[in-house]
């Protein structure tokens, strides 16, 4: 048993061995690697700061969702626990705001009304097709977006991130993107974007979005507050998974401790 | 082993209804006097923990089921609906999804234990053969199952597997026409994988309705691979001892398993199957899920497509000719010093291929895919006939009570000497 797990251990360090030399050839596409940032969603107890969450959907819709459509997000999230928390009358005077298509009527006729708390945030494009015709291209949807990019992070990190508990790659890379036009000459460069090219011009500066809150109004603040924005519309439960899982953790380790002695016990007499 | 049952029914009610039914004598014969090695280690628990994942995935599955919608205009939406709207919706979706990668974590150790231990060899060879059917049944259904959220890794990990079939020569286009319904990865597609997916994993629980039969007529093997010789000295009842030590492991395998599940729900699926599968944009790589890994390598480590297809396949089939393959008198790679060498050599091969199944196909990881299948295939169809004709291996205890004894023996002059 023993020269087993021994042996086991030398194999998967073999096995490390093994392949670190293939992983260091891995690189990003020809971008850069973005840097870690810290967020307050991140790790075992992590939660979101109300406070970002709303200047980050400040942020997303007076900026990005002028092309962008995030279809998943309802204008009923808005007020739910454990996301930006706007008060359900702020959300309905907020849905109130856009123009949302309903219909059949008794007349059979589609007919325009005001927006309510259930309805799904508006696109800004009725299809792919439109944006591409109107803009040059087709953004993608933001709902997911935060779980739909990543970046690698090659061997054996990525192992590594399973044990520090890093999921926040693809909030990183939204981040670093955003700040990662680094050529004047050159609109279309982005140091992050795999290829370095990007259909999306340099869509924040300084100033651009008028916080209430006293935040500074500089670019970066921006892609802060938005990438946590789009975290939470990727993961809305994300606080509730966490405090859950502090609990189920806490129960299983008690009861593998009760079960561990309880065999113990049973076992003391027998040699084995 | 577990000859007529010695159940006595207690009540009146009980002994009316085993003369009409014994299906409590049946439990009573297969989970409380059912005799067990005494030296069993923890790997011997690898197969309880299997049981209860495949009920979480049944259970988390059939809930799952009642709000999906298996569409090809809907899935994806209705996915994301289950993630936001419905009660515990994410509970069920990342503990299925996870749960998936934890059987198959679960599925390679046991897998490897009896590798080790020569637990395939007579007169297992039909549990041996009843696990190998459990496999393929875990793959294809694991398969199906990533398929259905339709996001662009199901779709396009569909489109590339589904291809494969296109290899086989004359009728190789019409059965893949066939298993698509259609002309490409389409809703006929989605719709049968999703029937299926629904399917299969109630074929595994017949399939392991046998398995459990087959071991209880055959008895385990135990880490000395030593027969019982006496039941009194070398096994002890299935409950409480194999109970309290089963349920002490499966405990611990959960605490694994909430991990991935609370704080790491992501860390094992692909950024791109949060997009929705769209059949005009690939993606820049098309991975399997990890358990399809090592797979994946031999079937590209083959330059024509149709002798990779027949590696792949052939690299699972293999299993089934183990018990014949292996030519060794004595069953522990404990008492096989040059044998346990190659196994381990055999997991690090395992290992590689399933990193080099993930990296792009091309120059050098290529050529490594091209030496670790030649390993894999060596490992079963030469080491496995030969090394049992040359390799002398360790004496063997004479029973397993003597085995127990003699390391007791060995610890308490151990601890007089401390």
């Amino acid at each position: 048993m023993k020269t087993m797990k021994k042996l086991g251990l030398a194999a998967l360090l073999t096995g490390t061995l093994l392949v670190a030399g293939g992983a260091s050839a891995q690189d990003h596409g020809g971008g850069h690697v973005p840097a870690r940032q810290s967020w307050s969603f991140a790790g075992p107890f992590g939660t979101f700061d109300t406070a970002q969450l709303q200047r980050g959907f400040q942020v997303f819709r007076e900026v990005c969702s002028n092309c962008h459509s995030m279809t998943k997000l309802n204008f009923r999230n808005l007020s739910q626990p454990g996301g930006p928390q706007f008060s359900e009358a702020q959300v309905k005077a907020l849905a109130a705001e856009y123009k949302v298509q309903d219909g059949p009527n008794e007349d059979g006729k589609m007919f325009e009304r005001n927006g309510r708390p259930s309805d799904a945030w508006p696109s800004p494009y009725p299809n792919a097709q439109a944006a591409r015709a109107a803009i040059g291209a087709a953004p993608p949807d933001m709902s997911l977006l935060a779980k739909a990019r990543s970046y690698s992070r090659g061997f054996p990190m990525f192992l590594v991130d399973a044990v520090i508990q890093y999921q926040e790659h693809g909030v990183d890379y939204i981040y670093a993107l955003l700040n990662g036009y680094s050529k004047n000459d050159d609109p279309t460069w982005n140091d992050y974007m795999p290829g370095n090219h990007i259909a999306m011009a340099k869509p924040l500066s300084d100033g651009q979005v008028d916080y209430t809150d006293g935040s500074p109004k500089t670019s970066q603040q921006y892609a802060r507050d938005v990438a946590a924005f789009l975290m939470w519309s990727a993961e809305p439960h994300l606080e509730q998974r966490k405090k859950t899982g502090f609990r189920v953790m806490a129960f299983l380790i008690l009861l593998s401790s009760l079960l561990y002695f309880t065999k113990k016990k049973i076992w003391a007499n027998v040699a084995h | 082993m577990s000859g007529p049952s010695t159940y006595v029914p207690k009540s009146a009610l009980g002994r009316w209804f085993e003369s009409r039914l014994p299906i409590m004598g049946l439990i009573h014969s297969s989970f409380v006097s059912y005799p067990t090695p005494k030296n069993l280690n923890y790997f011997w628990t690898f197969g309880g923990i299997l049981s209860l994942m495949l009920g979480v995935q049944i259970i988390t599955g059939i809930v799952l089921v009642m709000h999906y919608t298996p569409h090809v205009d809907h899935a994806f939406a209705s996915v994301e609906q289950i993630m936001r709207d419905v009660n515990w919706g994410w509970f069920l979706r990342y503990t299925h999804a996870n749960g998936a990668s934890m059987f198959f974590i679960a599925v390679y150790i046991h897998m490897l234990r009896g590798l080790y231990y020569g637990s395939y060899k007579a007169p297992r060879e039909v549990l041996w053969i009843l696990g190998v059917i459990i496999y393929l049944l875990m793959m294809a259904t694991g398969f199906m199952g990533y398929v259905l959220p339709w996001g662009q890794m199901s779709f396009w990990g569909a489109t590339v597997i589904t291809n494969l079939f296109s290899a086989i020569p004359l009728i190789g286009e019409s059965i893949t026409t066939w298993l698509w319904g259609g002309y490409s990865v389409d809703n006929p597609t989605l719709n049968r994988f999703f029937s299926l997916h629904y399917l299969l994993p109630f074929m595994i629980a017949g399939v392991v309705i046998l398995h459990v039969w087959a071991l209880h007529v055959v008895g385990q093997n135990n880490p000395t691979g030593v027969e019982v010789k006496n039941v009194e000295r070398d096994t002890l009842p299935f409950t409480p001892y194999a109970t309290t030590k089963d349920g002490f492991a499966m405990s611990v395998f959960l605490i694994f398993f909430a991990w991935f599940i609370f704080y790491v729900p992501n860390f094992l699926g692909h950024p791109d199957n949060y997009v929705e599968a769209n059949p005009l944009v690939t993606p820049a790589h098309i991975v399997p899920e990890w358990y399809y890994l090592p797979f994946y390598a031999i079937l590209r480590a083959v330059p024509d497509k149709l002798g990779g297809v027949i590696a792949m396949f052939s690299a699972i089939l293999v299993l089934v000719f183990l018990p014949w393959l292996d030519t060794s008198r004595v069953r522990s790679a404990n008492y096989r010093p040059v044998y346990k060498m190659f196994f381990w050599a055999f997991v690090v091969a395992c290992i590689g291929l399933g990193y080099l199944g993930a990296q792009p196909p091309e120059g050098i990881y290529v050529i490594a895919s091209r030496l670790l299948a030649v390993y894999y295939f060596g490992f079963f169809l030469v080491v496995m006939p030969l090394l049992g004709l040359f390799e002398t291996p360790k004496p063997l205890p004479a029973s397993i009570a003597d085995s127990v004894l003699g390391k007791g023996a060995h610890a308490s002059q151990a601890s007089a000497q401390g």
